[in-house]
């Protein structure tokens, strides 16, 4: 067995700073009860001006004047955890979670996603892309991944012999033990995990309980961590909101562009697709605005779904400002990747056909493309549907227009020379939509074939159907 | 008057060149109609380009000039967009004509959508035609739709009424069709070659 561990430094703060565009200026997380307000977290910025975690919040505000401030909401924060944990399932079956940290099974996922250098390449590639700053190692037992991503970055351990040599430097202080074994272990002079190795387990099981023994078993691997393995949900669901209100569409893009990639990451772990969703933006008051984006087919595709569901928003008018949005994602069918041909003729850089269709439908709407097909009726007005269904496959020998009209019209001008006919059509007596006619063919004075009816057995009062285009 | 110098001389001692046309490699995309095949300088449509069929009324034979040709592409299983047809595709009778209609999508757009539905049909790559009825085109809106159909390497059609033919055209081709006394079709002009005079008839058929 192999795990990765991907520990997430700033979850909270990055789940904060993903919500707009990346700005250099100050920002910090606060929590704690109204009378002691500490600095949970601090960006970049805050942190060079000299603000750090655990700060009372009034030394930090005499430090620097202005920052924008965001309440910590550890809710927030476990939903991004389990977003992350969704997109980790795409990577491996088995994942666990930890505390500001994921770990992912990966020794048979290295057969599909190729030898670990390039693995590692591909999780941290995504993780950029979602906006998450992480620190990644490989050890053979989930939590010694956990305490060498903690010391590490980028530490690979393959083995157990190597593993044993690789945890003996770590000081004790980094080593994730119990609480009360981290505080005095180094009192007693017991700094790295090499000396904590060494010393007899009777003695230490009855100086800190069976906890720190079976904690250091699991670290080496010689037991079994128990863990529960995560499962993604059957619905997708996340919300963004903001401090401040947002009054204009095109302000919602990079948040959408966010919730959307979101909803890619997710997808792609559970190997489902999306066909519709909905985007609900949140007022101050009044109910929610509610945007549906349907799409004609099951697709996963973050450019997609962003284009369709930007196509859809572009064209709201927002009534009022706009506090929060939240993306709901309920009927997820399994997702059928478009094959290609080998010998397809198409270029190389052509948009997908169905990636055309939803930006036309995107900004034409809903009903703007349509698909014919020959139904059994031998009405000429019902013999063809645009609903989706098995079109009829008998042949017709009989003369058929190319154009139709959409309603017949007098046909004008000078009487018209018949070619062929007449062809009765007299149906449509079992539902009311009775129809007796003469069809003909006729050649109009400008030199146009028409197809023409009139009343049975007369020659004459044409009615204009269709062209012979 | 100068001294007077013969023609050949000049060419034979190589001080005037004298421009020969480049034949064209043969077009891939026959149009069906074996005359106009023949006269036109690819033998056929030319490709990745758009052609401009003028008219003189609808209804008149301009849909079995291309039907042969969307009914070669829809059996490859190639994809065609029709982009707001004047009147209702009749499907037995396009069928009846061997196009499959699962391939064909029709996209009504608004007047003014016309033209941008038809660039981004054509610049995506994956229509294999595009055959689109503008009511306002103009010279400009016309050579988006003639560098879309090469970027996207598609056959591009364009419907336009007779009274535009005055107009000069970015089109690598257009037809004028005719329908009195019987169908015919003039090329007004073709990339590569000269026009041929006089027109050419196409058998009128109504079956």
């Amino acid at each position: 067995m192999l795990w990765a561990c991907v520990l997430l430094p700033q979850l909270a703060l990055d789940g904060v700073l993903r919500r707009q565009p990346p700005t250099e200026a100050p920002l910090v997380l606060v929590s704690g009860p109204a009378q002691a307000r500490v600095v949970h977290a601090a960006n970049r910025s805050a942190r060079a001006a000299g603000l750090y975690r655990g700060q009372r919040l009034t030394a930090a505000q005499a430090l620097l004047s202005q920052f924008a401030m965001v309440e910590h909401d550890p809710e927030d924060e476990a939903r991004w955890h389990r977003l992350l944990a969704a997109w980790a399932y795409r990577y491996s079956g088995e994942v666990g979670l930890l505390a500001h940290a994921l770990v992912l099974e990966v020794s048979r996922s290295l057969n599909l996603f190729g030898p670990w250098p390039r693995f590692e390449s591909l999780l941290r590639d995504d993780l950029k892309e979602l906006g998450f700053r992480h620190r990644i190692a490989l050890a053979p037992t989930p939590h010694a991944a956990y305490v060498l991503t903690g010391v590490h970055d980028g530490l690979a351990v393959m083995t157990p012999d190597t593993l044993r040599r690789a945890l003996l430097p770590i000081p004790i202080a980094r080593a994730r033990l119990p609480d009360d074994a981290a505080q005095a272990l180094p009192s007693m002079g017991i700094r790295t995990l090499g000396q904590l190795f060494a010393l007899p387990r009777a003695g230490l099981q009855r100086r800190f309980g069976s906890e720190l023994v079976a904690q250091l078993d699991r670290l080496a691997g010689d037991e079994p961590s128990p863990m529960e393995n995560y499962r993604p949900p059957d619905t997708f669901e996340q919300r963004m909101e903001w401090t401040h209100e947002i009054e204009h569409v095109e302000a919602l893009v990079f948040p959408l562009r966010r919730l959307t990639g979101d909803l890619s990451a997710y997808l792609a772990g559970r190997d489902g697709g999306v066909q519709r969703f909905e985007l609900e933006l949140e007022h101050r008051s009044g109910p929610p605005t509610r945007v549906t984006v349907g799409m004609l087919s099951a697709g996963r595709d973050a450019a997609l779904l962003f284009e369709c569901a930007r196509g859809r928003m572009e064209r709201l008018e927002l009534s009022q400002p706009v506090v929060a949005m939240r993306l709901l994602a309920r009927d997820l069918p399994p997702f059928v990747p478009a094959g290609r041909d080998l010998f397809d003729t198409r270029p190389t850089n052509a948009v997908p056909l169905e990636q055309l269709r939803e930006r036309l439908r995107a900004r034409l709407g809903e009903a703007s493309i349509q698909h014919l097909r020959r139904t059994l009726d031998p009405r000429p007005e019902l013999a063809q549907t645009t609903t989706a269904g098995v079109g009829a496959t008998h042949a017709i020998s009989l003369p058929r227009p190319t154009w139709l009209l959409h309603t017949p019209r007098p046909l004008r001008g000078p009487a018209p020379t018949i070619l062929a006919g007449p062809e009765r059509i007299e149906t449509g007596w079992w539902d009311g939509g009775d129809l007796r006619r003469d069809y003909y063919v006729v050649r109009t004075a400008q030199g146009q074939c028409a197809w023409v009816f009139c009343a049975p057995g007369e020659q004459g009062g044409w009615m204009l159907h269709g062209w012979f285009a | 008057m100068g001294q007077v110098v013969a023609l050949s001389s000049l060419f034979e001692a190589r001080q005037v060149w004298k421009g020969r046309a480049v034949s064209l490699p043969d077009s891939s995309q026959p149009t069906g109609w074996p005359a106009l095949d023949e006269a036109l300088p690819s033998g056929g449509w030319p490709e990745h380009a758009m052609t401009e069929i003028l008219l003189p009324a609808d209804g008149v034979g301009e849909l079995q000039l291309v039907l042969p040709t969307l009914a070669r592409l829809t059996r490859e299983a190639r994809s065609v967009m029709l982009i707001t047809p004047p009147y209702l595709p009749y499907v037995p009778g396009w069928e009846a004509r061997g196009v499959m209609m699962s391939h064909v999508d029709i996209v009504q757009a608004g007047e003014r959508d016309v033209l941008w539905a038809a660039e981004q049909c054509l610049r995506s790559g994956s229509c294999a035609a595009v055959l689109a009825w503008p009511l306002q085109a103009d010279d400009r809106a016309l050579r988006r739709l003639q560098v879309a159909a090469d970027t996207g390497k598609a056959l591009a059609f364009v419907f336009r009424d007779r009274r535009h033919a005055a107009q000069a055209s970015p089109a690598a081709l257009r037809l004028e069709l005719e329908s009195e006394p019987s169908l015919q079709v003039r090329i007004r002009k073709c990339r590569g070659g000269q026009p041929p005079a006089g027109m050419l008839p196409l058998a009128a058929g109504w079956s």
